[in-house]
C-alpha cells in the first residue's frame, strides 16, 4: 500500500493550508460552511425582522444599517437584498458545500477504503476556487448599489437590464442590478468551477478506488448518494454556468440572449432592441436548478441511511431498493424543471409531461421513506444525537416532500406558486430536511474527523431546541401561504387584505430568532470539544463500514493496511457478528486492537 | 364554510371550486400519510428503543412484497392525481372564444388595464411624481358571469397577475403574450397581487378587481367611455404608414388584414400558423421571422419603435377589421405622423 510513502513530515502550511489530503479539505470546507451558515441565518433574520415587525425602526444598527434618511427603518431594496443573499449564501455556500465538500471529501475515500481522492490537487483546487467566490460574494455588499437583489433565481429581465455598454453598471430595474448582480454572477461562476472538479473527482474516485471486495453493492449508501449527486451536479452544472456567462455578457458587453426583441422599457429609459427570450433563462437556470434542489438532499438521504442503521444495530431495510429509488430521484430530477414555470406561459402540452415527471417523483421518495421506517421496525434504537437528527431528518422530509405534491399538481399549483407555502415547503426540503441531516453527520463523524467525542447532553439540547423551534417557524408558513400572501413581499401589510396574517408573521419572526440563537450552542459544542471532548476510540458508534477501521483521527493515507471487504456495510445483529458483539465490519483485517498506537506501521 | 374563515381565501370563480375539490384531496391525502408516518415513526422510535446494551434485533433485510406494496400504492394515488390534474389544468389555461377580452400591460408597479371599448384603469403603486392626482381606485371591472380573459404582457420586467379568491396566477413577461382566463361568479371586490417579484415596490403591485353584475358593468363600460383601443389603433395604422402596403386591395405588396384575426395562414415555408395575439405581435415588431405566402420580406421591423400600449391598440384595430373596413389610400386619408386627436371620428362600428 502506497500510504508508507505519503508519510514525510509537511510543514504547516502544506498540511493545514494548501491541503491536498481529503480529510483537511473536508474539515475546511466544513469550517467555511459553518461560517457561511451563520452569515446565512443573520440575512434570514433580517428578512424575519422585517416581516415580523413591518417598517419597525430597528435600534441603533437601524441608521447605520440604512442611513439616516431611511430613518432606521429597513427600505425595500434592502430587503430585497437579504432575501436574495439569504438564499444564495445558504444553497451556494452552506448545503451544497457542506453536504458534498464537506462529507462528500471526508467520507468517500474512508468508506470505499481509498488513501485519498483520485485527483488530490484537483480536490484542493475544488476548495480554493470557492475563496474568489466568497470574497467577490461579500465584496458586492458594499458596491454601488448593494448586493445582488433579483432573488436567487436572479430571472431576467429584472437582473438583466443595465444600461448599454461604456455607461456604467447601474440598473434602472432594480438597485441590485447593477454591479452587485455582475458580482453575484461571478461568483457563482467560481462556485460552479469548485464543485465541477469535486464532482469528477468523486466519480472517478468512487468508480476506480474502492479497496478489494468493495464491490458497487457493498458500498454504503453514502457513497452511493455521493455517487450520483457527483453525476447530478457533473451534467447539470455546465447548463447553469453557460446561462451564468450569458447574462454576465448581456449585463457588461451587451448581448441580449435574455431581452426580448422588442425591448424593455422602464419610465423614460428604453433599452434599446434585445433578440432573445426573457424565459430563456428560467429554462437554462433550472436545468441546474431543480438537480440541485436534489444535489441538497440526496448526500443527506445517504447519511441518514447510514446513521439509522447504525444506531437500530440493524441492517438497513431495503438496500438496493434504497440504491435505486435514489438513482430514480436522480434521473427524474432532469426532466422537472418546468414545473418551475407552470405560471410563464408554459403550453399546457408540455406543462402536462412536466407534471407527470415531477408527480412520479413521489415513487422513489416514497421508496425510501418506508423503507427508512422499515429500518427502525423491530430495532433496538439508540438515542444518540445523531440518531435524533437522523430520525428527524426522516419525520421532515415526509412533510417537506409531501407538501411537494401540491406543487406538481399544476392546477393546486396555479394558486401556491410563489406564494409563502413554497417556502415552507423548500425550507422543509432545505433546512428541516438537509440540515437535520447534516447535524447528523457532524454529530456522527466528528469523533472521527478530530479524534474526540461532541458533548452528548448539549447535542441532545441542540435539537431539542432547534426541532421545535423550527416547526414553530416554518409550519405557519404553509398557513400563511394558504391565505395568499405572496413570497418576497417587503411589505406584505401594503398589499391589499393582508393584516390579518400580521399575527403568524410575528409568531414565524420570534421562533426563528430563538432558532437562530440556538444554533450558538452547536457550534460551541464543535469548537469546545475540539479541546475539551472525550477522547474517542477507533469505532465509538460500533459501525460496520471502513471508516471505523482506521485512527480517529485517521493519519495521512487513512489505513494502516490496505482493506478486504468481505461483506456489506450493514451486518448488524447477524450471525457473523464479532464475539460478544452485534456487529461485524465490512473489512475485518483492519480491526486491530485498541492498544496499537495509531502511526504503528 | 370555509370562505369565513380569514386563513381561506374567497371561491369566486367558476374554476375555483373545482380546484378546492383537487386541493382538498390533495390535502387528505398527504395530511393522512403524513400522520400516519409519523406517528408510525414516533411509535417504533419508543417501542424500539434499546433497553440493555445486550438486546439484538432480528437481522432483517428487506422485504420485496412490502417494496412492491409501497411503490404500487402510491402509483395509483399519484395517477388518480395526475388525471384529476390534467383535466382541471386545460381548463384553466384554455379560454373560451367568447370571452370578453381585456388588455393588461405590467411595469414597475403597476397594471395598466384597457378595456377594448376604451376606458382604461391602473392597478398597484402610484409613484411619488403622480400623487397629486386623485386616487384613481386601483381597481380593475369585469362583469360577473360571463367569462373574461385578459391578454397580459409586461413592459420592463417579469411580474405575475394573481388573484387568490378566483385561486389563479399567470406571469406578464416581457415580449409575449400571455392569457389568463375567468369567470367571476358573484359581485364583489377581490383581492389582485403581484407574484412574481419585481423590484422595489413588488408588495405594492396589487389592487382590486370589481366584479359587477353586467347591466352595471355595462353601464360602467359608457359612462366611462373614451375613445376605444380599436380607434385608437386605427389611428396608428395610418400615422405608422401601415396603411402605404397593407391596402384593401387584393393585389396590394403585403397582405389584406381585413379579417385576419384567429384565421389559419399559410407560411411561405409552407407551415400553417393561426393570427392570434402572439403572431400579429411578432408580425409587426419582427415581421421577417414568418412571412406569409406569396409575399416579399419587404415590411421594416417595428421593434422599439412602438410602445406596449401602441401594439396594444394596433392589434385591437386588426382583430377588429372586417370586409371592407381599411380605409382607402387616397386623398381623404390624413396624411401620416399626425397627431391621433386631429383625426375625424369614423362612424362608430
Amino acid at each position: 500500500m502506497s500510504a508508507a510513502s505519503h508519510t514525510h513530515e509537511q510543514s504547516f502550511v502544506s498540511k493545514y493550508v494548501f491541503s491536498q489530503d481529503h480529510k483537511i479539505i473536508g474539515i475546511q470546507f466544513l469550517f467555511t460552511s459553518m461560517i457561511f451558515l451563520f452569515l446565512g441565518g443573520l440575512l434570514a433574520l433580517g428578512v424575519r425582522t422585517q416581516l415580523g415587525w413591518p417598517d419597525a425602526e430597528i435600534p441603533v444598527i437601524g441608521k447605520w444599517l440604512f442611513g439616516g434618511s431611511a430613518g432606521g427603518k429597513m427600505p425595500p431594496d434592502y430587503y430585497n437584498m437579504l432575501f436574495t443573499m439569504h438564499a444564495t449564501v445558504m444553497i451556494f455556500f452552506v448545503i451544497i458545500p457542506w453536504l458534498t465538500g464537506a462529507f462528500g471529501n471526508f467520507t468517500i475515500p474512508l468508506m470505499i477504503g481509498a488513501p485519498d481522492m483520485a485527483f488530490p490537487v484537483l480536490n484542493m483546487l475544488s476548495y480554493w476556487f470557492m475563496w474568489p467566490a466568497f470574497i467577490i460574494m461579500l465584496v458586492s455588499f458594499f458596491c454601488f448599489g448593494g448586493a445582488a437583489s433579483s432573488g436567487w433565481t436572479s430571472y431576467p429581465t429584472i437582473s438583466s437590464l443595465g444600461l448599454a455598454p461604456g455607461n456604467g453598471t447601474a440598473s434602472h430595474a432594480s438597485q441590485g442590478s447593477g454591479m452587485g448582480q455582475i458580482l453575484w454572477l461571478t461568483s457563482l461562476t467560481f462556485v460552479g468551477i469548485s464543485s465541477m472538479m469535486g464532482s469528477v473527482n468523486y466519480v472517478t474516485t468512487i468508480i476506480n478506488m474502492r479497496a478489494p471486495g468493495m464491490t458497487f453493492f457493498r458500498m454504503p449508501m453514502t457513497v452511493w448518494a455521493m455517487f450520483i449527486t457527483a453525476i447530478l451536479q457533473a451534467m447539470a452544472l455546465p447548463v447553469l454556468t453557460v446561462a451564468l456567462i450569458f447574462q454576465l455578457l448581456d449585463k457588461t458587453i451587451g448581448t441580449t440572449f435574455f431581452l426580448p426583441p422588442a425591448g424593455a422599457t422602464i419610465g423614460n429609459w428604453t433599452s434599446g432592441p434585445g433578440g432573445g427570450q426573457t424565459i430563456l433563462w428560467q429554462h437554462l437556470f433550472w436545468f441546474y436548478s431543480h438537480p440541485a434542489v436534489y444535489i441538497m438532499i440526496l448526500p443527506a438521504m445517504g447519511m441518514v441511511s447510514d446513521i439509522l442503521a447504525t444506531f437500530g444495530r440493524k441492517p438497513l431495510f431495503g438496500y438496493r431498493p434504497m440504491v435505486l429509488a435514489i438513482a430514480g430521484i436522480a434521473g427524474l430530477g432532469f426532466i422537472v424543471w418546468g414545473h418551475h414555470m407552470f405560471q410563464s406561459g408554459m403550453d399546457p402540452r408540455l406543462g402536462t409531461g412536466f407534471m407527470l415527471a415531477t408527480i412520479m417523483i413521489a415513487l422513489p421518495s416514497a421508496v425510501k421513506v418506508f423503507n427508512w421506517l422499515g429500518t427502525t421496525w423491530n430495532a433496538k434504537i439508540e438515542f444518540t444525537t445523531p440518531m435524533l437528527n437522523a430520525l428527524a431528518f426522516v419525520g421532515m422530509f415526509v412533510i417537506g416532500g409531501l407538501s411537494g405534491i401540491f406543487m406538481a399538481a399544476t392546477p393546486v399549483d396555479m394558486y401556491f406558486h410563489n406564494t409563502y407555502f413554497i417556502v415552507a415547503h423548500i425550507h422543509y426540503v432545505l433546512f428541516m430536511s438537509s440540515i437535520f441531516g447534516i447535524f447528523a453527520g457532524v454529530y456522527y463523524w466528528y469523533p472521527k474527523m478530530f479524534g474526540r467525542m461532541m458533548n452528548e447532553t448539549w447535542g441532545k439540547i441542540h435539537f431539542a431546541i432547534t426541532f421545535v423551534s423550527a416547526n414553530a417557524a416554518f409550519y405557519p408558513m404553509h398557513l400563511v401561504g394558504m391565505a395568499g400572501q405572496p413570497r418576497r413581499y417587503a411589505m406584505p401589510v401594503d398589499a391589499p387584505s393582508m393584516e390579518h396574517l400580521q399575527g403568524l408573521n410575528t409568531w414565524i419572526s420570534v421562533w426563528a430568532i430563538i432558532m437562530g440563537f440556538a444554533q450558538f450552542i452547536f457550534v460551541a459544542n464543535v469548537f469546545i470539544s475540539l479541546f475539551a471532548g472525550k477522547k474517542a476510540t477507533r469505532n465509538p458508534w460500533k459501525a460496520n463500514t471502513l471508516e471505523w477501521g482506521t485512527p480517529s483521527p485517521p493519519g495521512h493515507g487513512n489505513f494502516e493496511k490496505e482493506p478486504l471487504v468481505v461483506r456489506g456495510p450493514y451486518e448488524y445483529s447477524g450471525p457473523e457478528s464479532l464475539p460478544g458483539e452485534d456487529y461485524a465490519p465490512q473489512a475485518p483485517n483492519l480491526d486491530v486492537p485498541e492498544a496499537v498506537p495509531a502511526h504503528a506501521h | 364554510m370555509l370562505a369565513e374563515i380569514a386563513l381561506f381565501p374567497k371561491t369566486a370563480s367558476t374554476i375555483a371550486g373545482d380546484i378546492d375539490s383537487l386541493y382538498f384531496f390533495i390535502i387528505g391525502v398527504t395530511v393522512a400519510i403524513s400522520t400516519v408516518t409519523a406517528l408510525v415513526l414516533v411509535y417504533f422510535t419508543i417501542r424500539y428503543h434499546r433497553k440493555r446494551p445486550d438486546e439484538v434485533p432480528k437481522p432483517i433485510h428487506g422485504s420485496l412484497a412490502l417494496e412492491l406494496t409501497w411503490t404500487l400504492i402510491p402509483l395509483v394515488i399519484v395517477l388518480i392525481m395526475f388525471g384529476w390534474s390534467v383535466k382541471l389544468y386545460f381548463r384553466i389555461l384554455v379560454a373560451p372564444e367568447d370571452a370578453v377580452e381585456i388588455y393588461v400591460t405590467g411595469r414597475q408597479w403597476m397594471w395598466k388595464v384597457q378595456h377594448p371599448e376604451g376606458q382604461r384603469e391602473i392597478l398597484g403603486y402610484l409613484p411619488s411624481s403622480v400623487e397629486g392626482v386623485p386616487d384613481p381606485g386601483s381597481e380593475m371591472h369585469v362583469p360577473v358571469g360571463v367569462p373574461v380573459k385578459l391578454i397580459l404582457t409586461s413592459e420592463d420586467v417579469i411580474h405575475s397577475f394573481y388573484v387568490p379568491d378566483f385561486r389563479l396566477k399567470q406571469d406578464a413577461v416581457p415580449g409575449r403574450y400571455t392569457t389568463l382566463w375567468f369567470q367571476a361568479t358573484k359581485p364583489g371586490r377581490y383581492r389582485m397581487f403581484c407574484a412574481e417579484y419585481c423590484g422595489t415596490n413588488h408588495s405594492k403591485m396589487g389592487g382590486w378587481i370589481v366584479a359587477q353584475e353586467q347591466s352595471e358593468f355595462q353601464q360602467w363600460l359608457s359612462s366611462k367611455a373614451d375613445r376605444s383601443l380599436a380607434l385608437k389603433g386605427r389611428a396608428q395604422f395610418l400615422k405608422q404608414q401601415c396603411i402605404s402596403c397593407h391596402t384593401g386591395d387584393a393585389d396590394a405588396r403585403a397582405p389584406v388584414l381585413e379579417g385576419i384575426y384567429n384565421q389559419k395562414r399559410q407560411m411561405a415555408d409552407g407551415s400553417t400558423v393561426i393570427a392570434d395575439e402572439a403572431y400579429l405581435r411578432e408580425s409587426i415588431v419582427n415581421p421577417r421571422a414568418r412571412i406569409a405566402a406569396g409575399f416579399q420580406p419587404i415590411m421594416p421591423p417595428y421593434q422599439g419603435q412602438l410602445s406596449e400600449e401602441e401594439l396594444l391598440e394596433l392589434i385591437a384595430y386588426l382583430k377588429s377589421l372586417k370586409r371592407g373596413d381599411i380605409p382607402p389610400r387616397n386623398e381623404e386619408t390624413p396624411p401620416p405622423a399626425v397627431k391621433p386627436d386631429a383625426l375625424p371620428e369614423p362612424n362608430k362600428p
